[in-house]
């Protein structure tokens, strides 16, 4: 049986939403032969990713648009990847803007991205075309044999 | 429908030395406000020392993490110690990237909690 290569969802901008979402990306990594501590990786950057969405692209409102999908991609190298997509329709925030904190300042809030940022092999914002915002980002597959660096601690 | 895995479990315990809470289950912006919850009666009683046994968490997010962060940050205003027991690998790998892994006393068992 072959696995669908993307796995494309359109939820709300509700935490209740979360859960759900971890659920099937998990089964859907796991589908596709990524070995736990990346899977985990990745479930941790997409809800961190929707966290920010549901707190800041529609300020806590509930029943605002998301889209996320994950595809199987290739790297430039031929090595396999999977891109993440997460679009919403809510606040364009300035790209500067989004940057994480700095982690001596320590308080509550602010730590999304530099979770993101730490954990994919990269990450963008863009402001999406019709408004709201678009992060695409993207993780490496390895093998679990195969020493990955671990997370990197934040700047 | 939310499987039970899902959900925030709080049970409070008090001993002679320190409120324990233990936790389980999994720690988002879904649950998270429950936490904050239990945390805000806590500190009305002002202990003097708090214990969180994170053994049966599985998951944490940012929003968990910043909760705990507030907790320590509140309860020192009347010089309340906070401790983290027992956190599970997936748990210290998210306060160690985000370098709140020096912010907190964490520890591996209840025990050596009691004895700080």
């Amino acid at each position: 049986m072959t696995q669908a290569d993307s796995l494309n969802l359109t939820l709300a901008s509700d935490p209740v939403q979360l859960p759900a979402v971890r659920d099937q990306l998990r089964r859907w990594c796991d589908q596709h032969g990524w070995h736990d501590g990346q899977i985990a990786d990745m479930v941790l950057a997409v809800d961190e990713a929707l966290t920010n969405v549901i707190r800041h692209g529609y300020e806590g409102k509930l029943g605002g648009k998301i889209e996320f999908s994950a595809q199987i991609t290739n790297e430039p190298d031929g090595a396999t990847a999977v891109e993440i997509r997460v679009r919403d329709y809510g606040k364009q925030v300035p790209l500067e803007e989004i940057c994480g904190r700095d982690l001596d300042d320590i308080r509550p809030g602010g730590l999304g991205v530099h979770i993101i940022k730490s954990i994919m092999s990269s990450s963008e914002y863009s402001h999406a075309q019709g408004g709201g915002m678009l992060l695409v980002m993207r993780m490496r597959k390895m093998d679990e044999s195969e020493k990955a660096d671990p997370p990197k601690r934040c700047p | 429908m939310t499987e039970e895995h899902h959900n925030l479990g709080v049970r409070t315990e008090r001993d002679p030395d320190a409120t324990i809470l233990y936790l389980n289950g999994e720690i988002d912006l879904r649950t998270s406000p429950r936490l904050r919850d239990a945390f805000l009666n806590l500190i009305e009683q002002k202990p003097a020392k708090i214990i969180l046994d994170l053994s049966e968490v599985g998951y944490i997010d940012s929003s968990g993490v910043g909760t705990i962060v507030e907790l320590k940050r509140k309860t020192a205003r009347h010089k309340s110690k906070v401790i983290l027991v027992a956190l599970q690998p997936r748990v210290r790998s998210l306060f160690e990237i985000t370098r709140l892994d020096a912010f907190f006393d964490i520890v591996e068992t209840l025990d050596e909690a009691r004895k700080k």
